[in-house]
């Protein structure tokens, strides 16, 4: 069928529009990095916009020999290695046998309403600080991975996805004699590649991106992770805005540094990000919409 | 078929998750006792005093606890309904787009602000939204004063409800999107038979296909009435917008644990617990009722 002419006007506008849109959701983010990339005088001149004036990287030369921000860096990173392979056991080890069938397993029930009760109930901040502060575990960077290791929600997911393997490959390896660790291990890991891989990346973001268990669970800013540590630089010592003119000359010297310190902690995630793309929305159609 | 011995290798598998639970849920669940002492930390949960209800009726008279709780309702229903409206409106919109190529790099650019923290956000956020910031220069040049985004209380709240849209609209479109894939194409091209032009169709037949979708969504935000974002709020607030901007969550932060009254922060979050899982039972009934949803 031939299109009309106003047809292909409003397509044109509508493609205008979206993509005005999408362009000015990244604006924020290209102004912070134009910033970084800029000379002092001209930021606090309130000079720059979308592009570097005075293009220097002095800013990111000094974050290289910043041992705190490096130090901070690397607890990041530790946590999102151990915190992510411990994720992923967990939610492997309890996903399989809730996937299993009533006759197979019959406490499955109980237990998938005991997660799924743990996951709605949100204890408040203070017991729950209590309780690790009870475990000895205040400035131990295990607290960081251990109070979320059960990864319920990735649970679900990958219960649903196991639930939906074919039975017949299952029935094939039995006949075989393969008991259920060796079922989980060669038919149901490898079947669920996708699926494990929606929920890893879960991990590695939730682990890069948490701050306030570093802010509350560590005391010495030494085992700060680096979202806590730009926390308490960028934003927790700045004054409230518009305060006394003194500290706005102070911060107003920060800005690029900062600045390249945010776009520094964001650099893991826009490597990771095409993935990331692909796999968090196949994990929303695991997790959210179901028939 | 099933044998005992696949029981015990069950059993086994699930312990190890099962003891994280009981740590890290169930224990902070007891402690959620000291609600009703006067908890004193050196004398421990054992030793401390029991008040009864006297820190949960305290709670009621305080002003504070009051407005906060209105910030909380306020803030959180806002941002429900204007993500609603902006990510059913971009899905339908973009779902117009043929060019696949358009289509992918649009959605590229606007799902990027989801992966990022409200860390991150908010120190770029503070950077654009100050007196000498990219938004004030744009509305200088438009003749505008500069205004102190994250100082005034009456724009504060709006600052937290539209910066939670930008960031999660577009990864918030995904299961609009997906709907309106799911839409029988036969229904478009009779109403084109018909005459309808493209805003008859968006109106007649997009809009009614993911009605159910819709419904689902909003039903689900139900259970998050009372969590009004505090990774967002606590790193943009200060004292000057505590009036609109204080919410239950960081309300029980600076009480509880900065200021060491940890019965009272416990008392207030455990109302909040109790109110937030009576609230997630409904939406989840709603959703079951209406929308065929289930988690498992």
């Amino acid at each position: 069928m031939a299109r009309s002419k106003v047809d292909h006007i409003v397509d044109w506008i509508i493609t205008v529009f979206l993509l005005i849109v999408g362009v000015s959701t990244l604006l924020p983010l290209i102004n912070t990095l134009a910033i970084s990339l800029s000379d002092r005088a001209a930021v606090s001149g309130g000079m720059v916009g979308l592009w570097p004036v005075g293009f220097n990287l002095n800013a990111y030369s000094y974050i290289l020999q910043d041992e705190k921000f490096w130090r901070a860096f690397s607890v990041s990173v530790w946590r999102v290695a151990v915190g992510g392979a411990l994720n992923f056991a967990l939610a492997v080890l309890t996903a399989f046998p809730l996937s299993r069938s009533p006759r197979a397993f019959p406490a499955r029930d109980f237990f998938i309403w005991l997660f799924v009760f743990g996951m709605i109930l949100n204890v408040g901040i203070v017991p729950w600080y209590l309780t690790i502060a009870g475990y000895g575990l205040i400035d131990n960077l295990w607290a960081l991975v251990l109070h979320g290791a059960v990864p319920i929600w990735n649970v679900i997911i990958l219960m649903n996805f196991f639930r939906n393997i074919p039975r017949e490959l299952e029935e094939a390896a039995r006949i075989d004699g393969a008991g259920p660790w060796q079922l989980l291990w060669s038919i149901y890991l490898p079947t669920s590649l996708p699926a494990l891989a929606t929920i890893t990346l879960f991990s590695i973001v939730g682990h890069w991106n948490s701050f306030f268990d570093g802010l509350i669970l560590m005391n010495n800013p030494h085992n700060y992770p680096l979202q806590t540590y730009i926390q308490q630089l960028v934003i927790a010592d700045r004054p409230a805005l518009h305060g006394g003119q003194a500290r706005l000359l102070a911060e107003l010297s920060n800005a690029t540094l900062n600045a390249a310190k945010l776009f520094v902690a964001m650099i893991p995630i826009l490597l990771i990000y095409p993935f990331l793309q692909r796999y968090f929305i196949r994990g929303i159609m695991l997790g959210a919409v179901k028939e | 078929m099933f044998k005992n011995t696949d029981r015990l290798a069950y059993y086994l598998m699930i312990l190890p998750g099962l003891v994280f639970l009981f740590a890290f849920t169930f224990v902070p669940l007891f402690y959620s006792v000291i609600a009703f002492q006067r908890f004193n930390p050196a004398l421990g949960i054992t030793g401390s005093p029991w008040v009864g209800l006297d820190n949960i009726l305290f709670m009621f008279t305080l002003r504070d606890a009051r407005q906060v709780f209105f910030n909380t309702v306020f803030i959180a229903s806002m941002k429900i309904v204007f993500m609603l409206l902006t990510a059913v409106l971009f899905a339908l919109l973009l779902n117009e787009v043929r060019v696949l190529i358009i289509r992918r790099s649009i959605q590229t650019m606007v799902y990027l602000p989801h992966f990022l923290s409200w860390v991150i956000l908010a120190g770029i956020l503070r950077t654009i939204l100050a007196r000498d910031g990219m938004v004030n220069n744009l509305l200088g040049f438009f003749g505008l004063g500069s205004i102190y985004f994250l100082g005034q209380p009456n724009l504060f709240p709006w600052v937290i409800i539209f910066s939670d849209v930008w960031k999660e609209f577009g990864f918030e479109a995904i299961v609009f999107l997906a709907a309106l894939t799911a839409i029988d194409p036969t229904l478009y091209e009779v109403a084109e038979l018909d005459g309808a032009n493209r805003f008859q169709k968006m109106w007649y037949i997009s809009l009614p296909g993911i009605a159910p979708v819709i419904v689902l969504v909003g039903s689900l935000s139900i259970g998050n009435i009372l969590n009004a974002g505090f990774d967002q709020i606590f790193n943009l607030y200060s004292p000057i917008v505590y009036s609109t901007g204080d919410i239950i969550d960081t309300y029980v932060y600076r009480i509880g644990l900065i200021q060491g009254q940890y019965s009272l922060g416990t008392a207030v979050g455990l109302f909040k617990t109790v109110v937030a899982l009576i609230l997630i039972g409904i939406s989840y009934w709603i959703a079951g009722r209406y929308a065929n949803y289930r988690i498992f």
